[in-house]
């Protein structure tokens, strides 16, 4: 390995903490960097991620040919894993998320739903007879499925959906249809030309009625030719802004019939006769969707640490102008304007992580309860899960675009990782939910706590804020501390559900209907509902760093609170309109804050590149030419340039085709 | 052609005002209209001879060779205006960037540089005989340039460029050299495989004594066969997030010889025997600078034009959920939420256009200014378009972003033309300048003004003037909401930042920091200070230029223009609420109502929606969008456009037999 870039050698030099107590930290204790470790090496040493030529240079065909074939490899070699170690679900974990699985297939993999929605939707919904069947060949990958429900012009509104599944009493079966181009299944990944099972979901009908959305399992392709199986209309959507390993697919149907026990009938029923059985409980299919939403934020946080990696590393490496004549050139990293751009965004991770993490112990709790019949918290657990994919996912494209943009042209490079790494996240801000519709769901839970509260009922703990805040009416002095901002922010989420309740009821009591005064409201509801969420954050961040900091060494524990107080500071002077809103914070105390938060960025400065070292994401994992670890940026974008295929020769083509006979005016 | 989508065309006819009208009034008048549409005309003429397979599905290296197509035929469309004498050297700048706007830019030109940069370049700084020389030749694209300035390790700070170029008097010529890898030219546009020459900027080195950068033509290639010369070392920077068929390129020198006369000797000179002539006046590259932040802040209205257009017509053709039990699903752009993210987009496009095109003005004004010698005015329109590309830039690929997001996963879709949109866009926020690295050239514009407030007697130039009036009574003035008033709020806000900005690095300065570490420290806060500034600017020139083009309007066009200027500022001031809160008079009440006006206009201005971006006038082969055709026809039209992806093109993929069969069978 050649030597690490001097200026980065002397960050890591002065940094005031042990970086490798922080990984176990941030991991979770020694034996769990160990197995991280131990994964990544098992995973990267087979060389599945090596490319010769770099994939984004291929056309959109080959790239997905690519990704089918390490898609396969990696698979196979998790399915080894398994045999040797009768391992959990960690293996697949790690190789599904946002660090060891984008190092592979860096943009996107075929096989991802098969792993994450076709198998647990079977878990899930499937009676124990249909597990029995099915979820044995998919583990085994004698099929590879996919899960497909957004239609071309259907995504939000799930009922609206318009596939149908009509049952025929005399065969036994269901028959499928599309019966528009709209309701063509679009964008499932995987489901274009590599899966040959997938779940449908589509609005069932039998003796005539309609008994809206329910699973079922069709097979899409015949196992031994993978010819389209007859009446499937199968294709891929075309090219996308990332992710074009997936094989995002569309879907028609035309009289396609499958058996009767296709239908996912561990909830509601249709039986041989064609009455059909309603469910039990239509709540149950949680589960899945928690996974995801907890899946996603780690991810989240996954990329956001990636992003930060290289963006802090490439400005200790980067030098540039020369505020002090005859001193060198300072690196960027020293100017305040680019600290203000990179810093909070090491804290952000450590931030959602915690939460991510009280997200997941708060739905096994709720779970727990669920067994025992308890359901209460559960409509509490969605509305914070709502509000947190949304709020997550904006937040972690934001600092992942920042993070590009303050590495100036370079970050512009795919070679910096940086655009694909954003294409991934921001893709997340309209799949699974988008943003704005989640938080209007928040929002909704918000106003009916609020009006719980005011008919004098307790609240569930993350909303419990509302009734003691709506109790003290005025606003108390403003102090201007940690915990009076993390308060404050109490009082601004709380102030701004106030004004939206009243809205709606000043505008109901104008004639409007409910609906139409809820629409004209909801630009303020969904900002209610991030400041609600925003509120979560720091109070979650504050509470389990204090907690969490406390078994740490001395010089680490300094570094993290600053890293908190810097986070918790950011984001007061992010909403300042709001707190001179709804508290009695002054000018003073603004001018104090953004004092402290200057002082801050100038404190964690010298710990920034030990900071982000300790995320311990490997060069494989980082992929970029900018953040790697041995800081050789310009070196390596200059390897990176020469394998652009354009200059493996001295003269391309198209001079003769075309410029020639522009310049000699002959075209 | 299909029919038009019933909603779209429902939306067109309840749009209150006559469309012709607000074109020409945008455009400058039916004359101009007139042109552009058949500059328009031309420039899609040929587009069957080269938009066969769509760019997004070919190799990158497949997407070169058609970007050089394209331009090959683009250009030479170029030539043919000027044969036609359509344009010249004279009005060519007009022209090209309106040309270039009228493209679908797709993955870029390779060749555009050598219009925007090669060319204007030797205009400005060859001396009559280099003119001579080198014009007509580049003019009737005999030869085709770029231009190098930026290298691997080198951007913002133009002074610590690593590339020489010494004087030899023995055989009266420079010799380039490249002495480090970060020195290596990185970026030029066309520089990898495309053009032949180059303006190189270079350390000038004579008589063993170094006299800054200098600017040098230097032949790349052969113009023959187009290897590469002896001594230089260039290829293509890679991949990036967008704009690949620029052809972006590296370029270094071992020793490359080229004769003293291609050092551009307009203003300073290297003489036969190496003396030194030190130029007279070395402002006239300023002027280069903000015309080129001029044009881009142009170009920024375009994307987000697009961007605006696409995401207003698929909101208006997309129906999802039902708020109502019984209706049928809305419109997404029924949605508050939804116009929330779509009408200051659309507000922005107005707002941007119009203050871009005053810029135009204003620097056309300064620059016969400077061309007679009078350079009062160069350090404020330098500080102007520096803040002015920095907020279009980031303004603009804030918004199309936004746009893109509110089209939900279609608009991830490639053919929706928002991803490259937005990645085209954004692009412009590093290039020419980094936008904080400019932002803060504007602070400090703005802090010696503010220091020299109370010194100069009524001296100050047109756009700071209103420091000194918010000064006189900002810190007093009762609030109103108006849109008159929040531009004033607007003012007190600029001014108070950057008061506050110069007296913290007083204070420093006062308590033993040097004036640079003050600087730095206080450069957040002088970053918005200066965005501030650039608020004011754009609030107050929009608002005051609607009001003299709608004169003699109708009214309908008077009122919904007037409807966007309220929202645009109304936006603004709920975006910027801390600072309202912090620095004027506003209180609580003001701000409730601030928010249900805001909503109020939303809903006012939710009929014209369409008819507003119908007003940009943008041609479906402009667009390129499966989402934002005229007719509406998303549906058919994104499933048209997946069937062109060459995957589609067989039933199974070769690479089921090969590695999915035997994986799923365990035989891998």
């Amino acid at each position: 390995m050649a030597k690490v870039n001097v200026d980065l050698q002397r960050e890591r030099d002065s940094c005031s903490f042990n970086i490798t107590e922080l990984t176990h930290w941030i991991d979770g204790g020694v034996q769990k960097t160990e197995e991280r470790k131990k994964r990544e090496e098992m995973a990267l040493k087979e060389g599945i991620h090596l490319e010769p030529v770099p994939s984004v240079y291929l056309s959109h065909k080959e790239k997905y040919e690519l990704a089918v074939k390490k898609a396969c490899l990696l698979f196979k070699m998790i399915r080894k894993l398994q045999e040797e170690e009768n391992a959990g679900m960690e293996n697949y974990l790690a190789v599904l998320g946002g660090n060891l699985g984008a190092a592979i297939l860096g943009d996107g993999n075929p096989l991802t739903l098969h792993y994450v929605m076709f198998i647990p939707t079977i878990m899930g919904q499937g009676t124990v007879e249909q597990q029995a069947y099915w979820i044995g060949r998919a583990f085994n990958l004698d099929i590879i499925g996919t899960y497909a429900q957004t239609e071309l012009g259907h995504g939000t509104f799930v009922r609206g959906l318009e596939t149908t599944a009509t049952y025929d009493a005399s065969t036994k079966e269901f028959v499928l249809n599309s019966p528009t181009l709209t309701a063509y299944k679009w964008w499932p990944g995987g489901l274009a030309h590599t899966a040959n099972y997938c779940i449908v979901m589509a609005q069932l009908y039998t003796k005539g009625k309609c008994h809206g959305i329910h699973a079922f399992i069709v097979q899409l392709r015949e196992e031994e030719t993978h010819m389209p199986v007859r009446g499937i209309k199968v294709g891929e959507i075309g090219a996308k802004l990332g992710m074009n390993g997936t094989n995002n697919g569309f879907l028609g149907f035309d009289n396609v019939r499958i058996p009767r026990d296709h239908m996912l009938m561990k909830n509601s029923k249709v039986l041989e006769d064609g009455t059909y059985v309603n469910a039990p409980s239509s709540k149950l299919a949680y589960g899945t969707m928690m996974f995801v939403r907890v899946m996603l934020v780690n991810d989240m946080c996954k990329y956001m640490a990636k992003a930060v990696t290289i963006a802090v590393r490439y400005s200790a490496v980067r030098r540039q102008s020369q505020p002090k004549p005859d001193e060198p050139e300072p690196q960027i990293i020293d100017y305040l304007t680019q600290q203000h751009k990179l810093l909070v965004g090491i804290a952000s991770v450590h931030a959602f992580r915690m939460s991510a993490d009280w997200l997941w112990l708060m739905y096994n709790n709720v779970t727990a309860e669920l067994d025992a019949g308890d359901m209460e918290r559960l409509p509490e657990l969605h509305a914070l899960s709502c509000c947190l994919k949304a709020v997550s996912t904006d937040d972690a494209a934001q600092c992942v675009e920042r993070c590009r943009l303050a590495c100036g042209g370079h970050g512009y490079m795919l070679s910096s990782n940086l655009p694909l790494t954003y294409g991934l996240v921001t893709a997340a801000c309209t799949y699974e939910g988008e943003n704005t519709v989640m938080l209007l769901q928040t929002a909704r839970y918000l106003v009916k706590a609020w009006q719980q509260a005011a008919a004098g009922n307790t609240l569930p703990p993350t909303v419990s804020y509302l009734g003691e805040l709506r109790a003290g009416r005025r606003s108390p002095p403003w102090d201007n501390t940690i915990e009076g901002i993390v308060k404050g922010f109490h009082m601004v989420a709380s102030g701004k559900i106030g004004i939206c309740v009243a809205q709606i009821e000043k505008r109901q009591k104008n004639g409007m209907s409910y609906e139409d005064a809820w629409n004209m409201t909801s630009v303020q509801l969904a900002s209610a509902s991030e400041a609600h969420c925003r509120a979560f954050l720091l109070s979650i961040y504050y509470k389990d760093n204090e907690k969490q900091v406390a078994t740490v060494s001395p010089e680490l524990r300094i570094v993290l609170q600053q890293l908190c107080d810097l986070y918790i500071v950011y984001w007061a002077l992010q909403r300042i309109g709001d707190l001179l809103r709804f508290t009695s914070i002054s000018e003073r105390d603004i001018e104090q804050l953004q004092n402290w938060y200057e002082d801050l960025l100038v404190k964690v400065r010298p710990n920034a590149v030990g900071l982000v070292d300790a995320f311990d994401i490997r060069d494989e994992i980082l992929n970029s030419a900018l953040g790697a670890y041995d800081g050789r940026a310009y070196e390596r974008l200059m390897e990176e340039a020469m394998k652009s295929p354009l200059n493996a020769e001295p003269v391309n083509q198209s001079f003769h085709k075309y410029l020639k006979p522009l310049m000699q005016g002959k075209l | 052609m299909g029919q038009m989508n019933e909603d779209l065309k429902r939306e067109r006819e309840k749009c209150s005002f006559n469309m012709n009208d607000l074109i020409n009034l945008m455009d400058g008048g039916p004359d101009k209209t007139k042109m552009r549409r058949e500059r328009e005309d031309i420039m899609i003429s040929r587009r069957d001879a080269y938009a066969d397979i769509p760019e997004e599905y070919l190799s990158y290296k497949e997407q070169y060779e058609q970007a050089v197509k394209k331009s090959a035929y683009v250009f030479s469309l170029l030539r043919r205006l000027q044969h036609e004498g359509k344009t010249n050297l004279h009005n060519y700048r007009d022209v090209m960037a309106n040309f270039l706007r009228s493209s679908d830019v797709g993955t870029g030109f390779p060749i555009a540089i050598h219009y925007i940069m090669f060319i204007p370049t030797i205009m400005s700084q060859a001396s009559e005989e280099q003119q001579a020389q080198w014009l007509q030749r580049a003019w009737d694209c005999n030869i085709v340039g770029s231009y190098a300035q930026t290298e691997l390790g080198h951007g913002t700070f133009i002074r610590g460029l690593e590339t020489t170029a010494t004087y030899d008097p023995s055989t009266k010529e420079f010799v380039l050299n490249s002495p480090t890898l970060t020195s290596y030219k990185w970026w030029g546009g066309g520089l990898g495989q495309t053009a032949n020459y180059a303006i190189v900027v270079a350390q000038l080195y004579t008589k063993g004594e170094c006299h800054g950068v200098h600017l040098f033509i230097v032949q790349l290639r052969d113009e023959e066969t187009h290897m590469p010369l002896p001594g230089i070392k260039i290829g293509d920077v890679g991949l990036k997030m967008a704009l690949n068929g620029v052809n972006n390129g590296f370029l270094g020198f071992n020793n490359c010889r080229i004769p003293r006369n291609q050092m551009l000797m307009k203003h300073s000179q290297v003489l036969e025997d190496g003396t030194y002539v030190r130029s007279p006046n070395s402002k006239l590259n300023y002027g280069a600078m903000v015309f080129t932040r001029v044009v881009i802040a142009c170009d920024m209205v375009n994307y987000l034009s697009k961007a605006a257009t696409i995401a207003v017509r698929f909101s208006a053709v997309r129906r999802q959920c039902q708020s109502k039990a019984g209706e049928p699903e809305s419109q997404i752009l029924d949605y508050l939420t939804q116009q929330h993210k779509l009408l200051p987009a659309v507000a922005a496009c107005y707002a941007l256009k119009v203050t871009a095109g005053k810029l135009w003005d204003t620097f056309s004004i300064v620059n016969e200014e400077m061309i007679a010698g009078n350079y009062e005015r160069l350090p404020e329109i330098h500080a102007l378009s520096c803040c002015l590309k920095a907020i279009a830039t980031r303004d603009a690929a804030s918004f199309i972003e936004t746009c893109r997001l509110a089209c939900g996963g279609h608009g991830f879709t490639y053919s929706s033309n928002l991803p490259a949109t937005y990645c085209n866009a954004v692009a412009a926020c590093t290039y020419e300048g980094e936008n904080t690295v400019l932002l803060l050239q504007t602070a400090r514009f703005l802090a010696k003004t503010w220091q020299d407030i109370d010194n100069e007697n009524g001296k100050l130039t047109p756009t700071v003037e209103y420091l000194k009036t918010a000064k006189v009574k900002g810190y007093s003035h009762e609030w109103v909401n108006s849109v008159e008033n929040i531009v004033y709020g607007f003012q007190v806000v600029s001014m108070r930042k950057i008061a506050s900005c110069v007296k913290s690095m007083q204070t420093r300065v006062a308590s033993g920091a040097t004036f640079e570490d003050a600087w730095n420290m206080a450069s957040v806060q002088l970053v918005s200070a200066a965005e501030a500034h650039c608020r004011v600017m754009i609030l107050s020139t929009f608002s005051s230029e609607i009001k003299e083009m709608t004169r003699t309007t109708s009214k309908e066009i008077k009122r919904v223009l007037e409807q966007i200027v309220t929202l645009y500022a109304v936006y603004w001031a709920l975006e910027r609420l801390s600072d309202l809160l912090q620095y004027t008079t506003i209180t609580g009440a003001h701000v409730d109502n601030l928010r249900a006006w805001y909503e109020e206009l939303l809903t006012q201005l939710r009929p014209n929606a369409v008819g507003l971006v119908d007003a940009f006038d943008l041609r479906d082969e402009m667009l390129q969008s499966t989402l934002g055709a005229y007719d509406g026809r998303v549906y058919e039209r994104l499933m048209e456009a997946a069937l062109q992806s060459p995957l589609n093109a067989e039933p199974v993929n070769y690479t089921f037999q090969k590695y999915l069969k035997p994986f799923l069978q365990g035989k891998l």
